[in-house]
């Protein structure tokens, strides 16, 4: 089973992560994967000073769950600790009631 | 201020054929609630929509969500009924107290930073004066 997570530079899948989280990585160019560019990826939630993430806040925790509906990797989304562990109850709550998807097929 | 009474969110889903019913339902809980000494703080119904997968062969809800301060014996109480009854697709008790306090917190000390912030550019100016009267000092 292989997630497209992959962040390594050298792998020669060359499958783009794409979500809209994704706009502070270069796409993948060529399947060689040569040097990423490494731009500074930030917590977003420290940004806007979050405190609190409410897990009835479904349009916020769709951002954070791509199309497969796995909850997005930090190393990818930039989240400090706090906030993903945060992020994390809320989107597993709002599963919880159905607000968002276990999986989707 | 600090009163030991913990708040809770609680979120149902009811089946919609019987959305009628909602205030209905709401009303009962409410009182079930305060019956057992607790107190419903906000009681809001969040609308129908679909649901992210099916549960119970109900592809949508009607989701409410109450607002609930107390001891804690009244959740115990609604979850019970809302176990029982056979219109409430699902529920989620949710404590919140101790998140909005700790984020009430955050939120002062950030303040409280912010008002200290003007000074800083200052402040390291400042810090940077005794380094120079060091270089002095040991040229004697």
């Amino acid at each position: 089973m292989s997630t497209n997570y992959e962040d390594r530079p050298r792998g020669g899948g060359g499958g783009g992560y794409d979500s809209d989280d994704d706009q502070d990585r270069r796409p993948m160019g060529g399947r060689g994967g040569g040097r990423r560019m490494h731009r500074r990826r930030v917590c977003r939630f420290c940004i806007d000073k979050v405190d609190l993430i409410d897990f009835k806040d479904v349009r916020l925790l769709l951002n954070y769950l791509p199309e497969r509906g796995k909850i997005l990797p930090r190393r990818i989304s930039g989240n400090c600790a706090t906030h993903q562990r945060m992020l994390a109850e809320a989107i597993k709550r709002a599963r919880n009631i159905a607000l968002l998807p276990y999986t989707t097929d | 201020m600090s009163n030991n009474k913990r708040q809770y969110e609680v979120v149902f889903i009811v089946d919609p054929t019987t959305d009628d019913e909602v205030p209905k339902l709401t009303e009962s809980f409410t009182q079930i609630v305060t019956d057992q000494g607790g107190a419903v703080t906000k009681s809001e119904v969040m609308g129908k929509r679909q649901l992210a997968y099916e549960i119970l062969h109900h592809k949508d809800g009607t989701f409410v969500l109450l607002e609930i301060e107390g001891s804690g014996r009244e959740i115990a109480e609604l979850e019970r009924r809302m176990r029982v009854n056979d219109r409430i697709l699902r529920y989620i008790t949710v404590r919140v107290d101790e998140d909005r306090r700790r984020a009430e917190k955050l939120k002062e000390r950030r303040a409280r930073k912010a008002a200290k912030r003007p000074s800083h550019g200052e402040g390291t100016r400042a810090r940077r004066g005794p380094a120079v009267e060091f270089a002095d000092a040991g040229g004697e």
